[in-house]
């Protein structure tokens, strides 16, 4: 079976088909933004504040007037981008520190774990807060905030994975023919571990755009006039009784992109384990 | 007699246990292995049997150097494996290997089996990809499956399929010697005979030493050339096959052989129970362990440890009885 294949039996698990899909269409949407917005997403026009869904305005206007599909579109972008880096932020560290940590255990498991559970003691969002507050208010530092926020969590997981496979016979069996602790690490804990990792990194895009948003509420994340969706829908908080479009169309963008990032994650997880899959 | 190829003295393994609580308690082991003596000669089939529990496996692993015992040393054609470093171990991990029991978890899920056959080859950097990817077809067809089977991955394969990859992986680099560590314990019954039939042809072939380790006095019966038995991380018997099976001396033997099924069932049978269960390894008996259970125990069997003693050539027996 080649590589191909493999491609060929992801798009085959329907769940995984359907969240590619979703995160393809939102890509190609963030990559043609500026071809796509019919109006520019962040000149006011005082004189069309929020307005209903009309065919001028498809997803309507915000408090300032402007045009809501526009800043959607323009928003997808710094979604991705969020939900991508700050997840890296914290999975390639979080994987590399619960790797040493449960592998060699003793008092590198010590060490790590207990650095872990010192930045885990903390509210999530307080330690971001606290990040960005020292960082400098900022998408970039609030990006950074985020990933390291859930430095722990994959931190954990893979642990906790590692853990149950160091004592696999086929992980020792490696050690017996001679192989080194790196070989072991890399090619047979690390690829074992991967499953739980990619459903984590899904879900924690989703969570990720959220505390970017709540960062941004309280005005240290994205700075407006900035379309971050999560920034729109805080915004479009104030209005909900009498406006209520201006959340509910980025609240639907980030449900779609969470969404997205979930079907894919699960189909990728069913994919990647032979043992799992249907025959 | 040649110098033996792989040669143990008073092996010693004890995993120490958590402390009681109590003061008084602390230093309490798991006497796993406790003194075991053994020479394992060229081209044999050194059958290793007992109950489960008895240490066959730990000793096993001490063998091939899996773990560092507590006390004792292992000698491969003469070099004592403890003063090994590295990269000498990694020499000796070419010369020795290991099939293991269970044929299920002993290869990785993620690898398809032509990679996992070819791990060896690579840890040890031997050929190029090319190469290695030849020998795998041809350890493949050794172990009687299809080279072309190399591109699956491993839950496509039954139980002995998979264990006929593992003695492929096992075969790659060319070893001398091989701890089989109940092979054949986790295949159907059908199974077992195939794949023992194979590693008896593959001795043949390779001229492979084995160590063969089992509770199946059967099978120990069928491949072996020297058989020992263990009791409670002691050697009590070890013999050649057919004395052996013909006149067991030691009582624990005795009591085992009179256990195992006989395909006559008019065969004349004398069972002897054992009392009791086997004792706990954190606090033997004393004296000989087997006492408790014996049923010839007298008076210094309680009081004396047996020591390994040679009463015809080649039969030894740790038993106060001769």
């Amino acid at each position: 079976m080649s590589r191909w294949e493999g491609l060929q039996d992801l798009m085959r698990n329907w769940s995984a088909a359907a969240g590619m899909a979703i995160i393809a269409a939102i890509l190609v949407v963030a990559l043609a933004g500026p071809l796509l917005t019919p109006h520019d997403p962040l000149v006011p026009a005082p004189l069309d504040r929020l307005q209903g869904p009309s065919s001028a305005h498809p997803f309507g206007t915000d408090s300032l007037g402007r045009d809501i599909l526009s800043r959607v579109i323009g928003g997808a972008r710094i979604s991705i981008l969020i939900g991508v880096i700050s997840v890296t932020i914290s999975l390639l560290p979080g994987t590399l520190l619960g790797l040493l940590a449960g592998y060699f255990g003793r008092w590198i498991d010590s060490l790590i774990m207990r650095c872990m559970d010192m930045l885990l003691a903390f509210p999530a969002i307080l330690l971001a807060i606290f990040i960005t507050a020292v960082l400098e208010p900022n998408l970039t530092n609030t990006m950074i905030a985020v990933g390291i926020v859930y430095i722990p969590h994959y931190a954990r997981i893979v642990r906790a994975s590692v853990l149950s496979l160091k004592q696999q016979l086929f992980v020792q069996a490696v050690g017996h023919l001679g192989g080194s602790h790196t070989r072991i690490l890399w090619r047979h804990v690390l690829p074992n571990c991967i499953p739980p990792i990619i459903v984590y990194a899904t879900l924690g895009m989703g969570t990720a755009v959220l505390q970017a948003a709540a960062l941004g509420f309280l005005g240290l994340g994205a700075q407006p006039p900035s379309p971050e969706w999560g920034a729109m829908l805080s915004e479009g908080r104030q209005y909900i009784q009498i406006a209520p479009h201006v959340a509910a169309f980025p609240g639907a963008a980030i449900l779609l992109l969470v969404l997205g990032f979930n079907l894919f994650g699960d189909g990728l997880r069913d994919v990647l384990d032979p043992s799992l899959r249907s025959q | 007699m040649t110098e033996a190829l792989l040669r143990a003295e008073d092996l010693v393994m004890h995993y120490p246990t958590k402390a009681g609580g109590r003061p008084g308690r602390r230093g309490t082991a798991v006497k796993a292995v406790d003194g075991v003596s053994l020479a394992v000669q060229p081209g044999e089939v050194f059958g290793l049997v007992g109950e489960s529990g008895c240490g066959k496996s730990t000793l096993g692993r001490l063998l091939l150097r899996i773990e560092a015992p507590t006390a004792g040393r292992v000698f491969f054609e003469g070099q004592d494996l403890g003063g090994f470093d590295r990269g000498r171990l990694k020499r000796f991990r070419r010369q020795a290997q290991i099939i293991y029991q269970d044929p299920y978890s002993a290869l990785n899920p993620r690898q398809r089996v032509g990679r996992i056959i070819a791990e060896p080859l690579e840890i040890h950097g031997i050929g190029t990809a090319t190469e290695r990817q030849q020998r795998v077809a041809e350890l493949l067809q050794v172990v009687g499956l299809r080279p072309g089977q190399a591109v699956r991955y491993p839950h496509e394969f039954s139980g002995g399929q998979r264990q006929r990859i593992v003695i492929a992986r096992a075969l790659a680099l060319n070893p001398r010697l091989i701890l089989a560590d109940e092979p054949v314990s986790a295949l159907d019954v059908s199974i077992q005979a195939q794949v023992i039939n194979l590693l008896e042809e593959l001795k043949g072939r390779f001229g492979l030493t084995y160590i063969f380790i089992s509770h199946d006095l059967s099978v120990v019966e069928h491949i072996s050339d020297r058989v020992a038995v263990m009791y409670l991380g002691r050697l009590v018997e070890l013999a050649e096959r057919e004395v052996f099976y013909q006149r067991p001396l030691h009582p624990y033997a005795q009591a085992l052989l009179s256990a195992a099924p006989v395909p006559d069932p008019d065969a004349p049978r004398q069972r002897q129970i054992l009392k009791g269960d086997v004792p706990s390894p954190i606090n033997p008996p004393s004296g000989c362990t087997f006492h408790p259970r014996c049923p010839h125990q007298m008076p210094v069997c309680v009081e004396e440890r047996p020591g390994l003693r040679e009463l015809a050539p080649g039969h030894w027996v740790a038993c106060h009885l001769y």
